[in-house]
């Protein structure tokens, strides 16, 4: 399995469309610290305002964790497209290419195959948040030092400068179980087509959907949203909050689980019993 | 035949939907063959050399490998195998270095630089192995999958196709290749191959099929000796022959004129018989040429199973 894992990295890592993911996160993260660097303690200011009144606020708020906590927000929603990139062309891409049949004719089980496959991707996903959490809350730690953070959910909570890092670090985890389902989704479509721009856009397409009709103010489809994975990709915020829900997270962190092993034993259900006729 | 079988398929049928691509195949392959695999365009082909690969699921049937079940022992056969099957495709932004590396890797063989190298060597590829399989011609692609086929020393190789793309020489090449790995190596060669002429040089047994069932099968001088031939007799005078033969009771033997050549379609021991008659009668034969090539015999029996 571990030869599988290091021969599709090696692989993975050869190709340009791996890098999309990367420079896309590299560029946009300090163009986002840039612009927090010039306006970004008006938002603070806009935040506390209330408080100032009551208040005295000292110590810096608008710091390297509220950084990376804005950043982590406005690129959530994103990181997905760029997953899809790499999940749709791990099974399709061997298809166009032809090099199924060289693959398969080696003396490894379609089960071993498949299985290194995910997990190659599933590193992916696991490299380009650490590459996400390096940029946006390192880098901004860097930049604009340490201190309390401020969130706002329904109300104003402000975090102890030593009660964030594991809020960040489990929130990251969150996100890997997300971008982890995003990727068993692309990986499904892949395993049934022969093409990997299939798989891509129609994962895509799905994410879009999902995501459309989950703010769509109307009750049925607000009633149907439990439904939507989507739903409970935004998990990771449920960290920043005080107190903590764990039953919220461990829920939300179950239906995703649920959701990667369902479409993993599909998919490898698909591939097992596939005739190679690419 | 007493020698070990390598590859013993009984009943084997594929289906794809209405399509009945391999139906009821039987063949045998035995340690030491360069067995040619023929058939016409459709025959079914590529689909059993998919099957004996496990790429295809036969619908029913049997195939056992070395003497094992396939089903129960693909990864140990597999293991013991080395293919191509149809075109070579490769990790186009690989290198030829890269992309053997990979596939030794996942074979579980020896991935050291000199046992690569040497592969490539084989193939005459050694000087471009840094370069991307995408700037490769569909020949060198033909040979980095000789070298990949023979990458783990299998005992069994199956090569669909293996000269397509080369030029004469590298058709060869091949050509000699495959008698080393057979002669000298005591490798087993399953060659499928549109190229008659090739299969009739290399193939010590062969088979052909037509619509997914074989028509015959055994050794290739088994199948090329036949009680009937066709044979072309060049004359000084076509016209004087012809009439001749109108009187003998053979002109119905006699198929085609194009200037002094005669070409006959008769039993086998009528040959001499015919010759004799010509002579006799005054009529010069200066040439008597049977033909009897793979290629007539592929034709004569594909055409008739139409």
């Amino acid at each position: 399995m571990t030869t599988i894992i290091y021969v599709e990295l090696q692989k993975m890592f050869r190709k340009w469309r791996t890098y999309i993911g990367f420079i896309a996160i590299g560029v946009l993260a300090p163009i986002v610290q840039i612009a927090l660097y010039y306006e970004g303690s008006g938002y603070v200011n806009h935040v506390t305002r209330g408080l100032q009144d009551s208040f005295f606020m000292s110590g810096n708020l608008f710091n390297g964790y509220l950084i990376g906590y804005i950043i982590l927000q406005a690129l959530y929603i994103h990181i997905p497209f760029l997953i899809v990139l790499v999940g749709g062309d791990l099974l399709a891409g061997e298809a166009t290419s032809g090099t199924y049949r060289m693959l398969l004719t080696r003396p490894v089980s379609r089960f071993t195959l498949v299985t290194g496959k995910f997990l190659a991707g599933a590193v992916y996903v696991f490299l380009l948040l650490a590459f996400l959490f390096m940029v946006s809350v390192a880098g901004s730690l860097l930049i604009f030092g340490s201190g309390e953070l401020i969130t706002i959910k329904g109300k104003l909570i402000i975090f102890a400068a030593d009660d964030v890092l594991w809020r960040f670090l489990a929130a990251y985890g969150y996100a890997f179980l997300s971008m982890t389902t995003v990727l068993a989704i692309s990986f499904f479509f892949s395993s049934m087509v022969e093409n990997a721009i299939g798989p891509i856009i129609g994962s895509m397409a799905l994410l879009i959907l999902l995501l459309i009709l989950t703010v769509i103010p109307i009750d049925a489809l607000q009633e149907a949203k439990k439904y939507y994975f989507t739903s409970y990709m935004g998990g990771w915020d449920n960290f920043f909050t005080d107190p903590l829900e764990v039953w919220n997270i461990l829920r939300d962190a179950g239906v995703l689980l649920l959701h990667i092993l369902g479409l993993y034993a599909l998919t490898t259900y698909i591939f097992i019993k596939k005739d190679i006729l690419s | 035949m007493d020698s070990e079988k390598i590859i013993e398929v009984r009943s084997l049928t594929k289906k794809f939907k209405s399509l009945t691509a391999v139906n009821n195949l039987d063949l045998n392959v035995y340690k030491g063959d360069v067995f040619g695999f023929l058939g016409p365009n459709g025959a079914g082909k590529s689909t059993t050399i998919r099957m004996l690969l496990s790429l295809i699921k036969p619908n029913y049937g049997e195939i056992n490998i070395f003497g094992k079940p396939l089903v129960q022992n693909r990864k140990e056969i597999l293991r013991r195998i080395g293919a191509i099957v149809e075109k070579p495709d490769f990790y186009l932004y690989l290198s030829a270095y890269k992309n053997l590396e990979i596939l030794a890797r996942i074979s579980g063989a020896d991935t050291s630089k000199k046992k690569i190298m040497e592969m490539l060597e084989l193939v005459g590829l050694a000087k471009r192995y840094n370069s991307k399989v995408k700037t490769f011609s569909h020949g060198m692609k033909q040979r980095l999958g000789i070298a990949q086929a023979l990458l783990h020393d299998p005992e069994l190789i199956i090569l669909d196709e293996p000269t397509t793309g080369l030029d004469p020489q590298g058709m060869k090449e091949i050509r000699d290749l495959i008698r080393h790995l057979s002669i000298e190596k005591g490798k087993t060669v399953f060659l499928s191959s549109h190229i008659l002429r090739e299969v009739e040089i290399i193939a010590t047994r062969m088979i052909i099929i037509n619509k997914g069932t074989t028509l015959v099968e055994g050794t290739v001088e088994e199948l090329l000796k036949s009680d009937f031939m066709q044979v072309t007799i060049t004359v000084d005078d076509a016209e004087k022959a012809k009439s001749i033969i109108d009187l003998s009771g053979w002109q119905n033997s006699l198929k085609h004129i194009e200037k002094n050549d005669l070409l006959f379609e008769l039993p086998t021991n009528e040959v001499a018989d015919l010759n004799k008659h010509l002579v006799t009668n005054d009529i010069k034969v200066n040439a008597l040429v049977p033909v009897r090539s793979l290629e007539d015999f592929f034709l004569k029996i594909t055409e008739g199973d139409k």
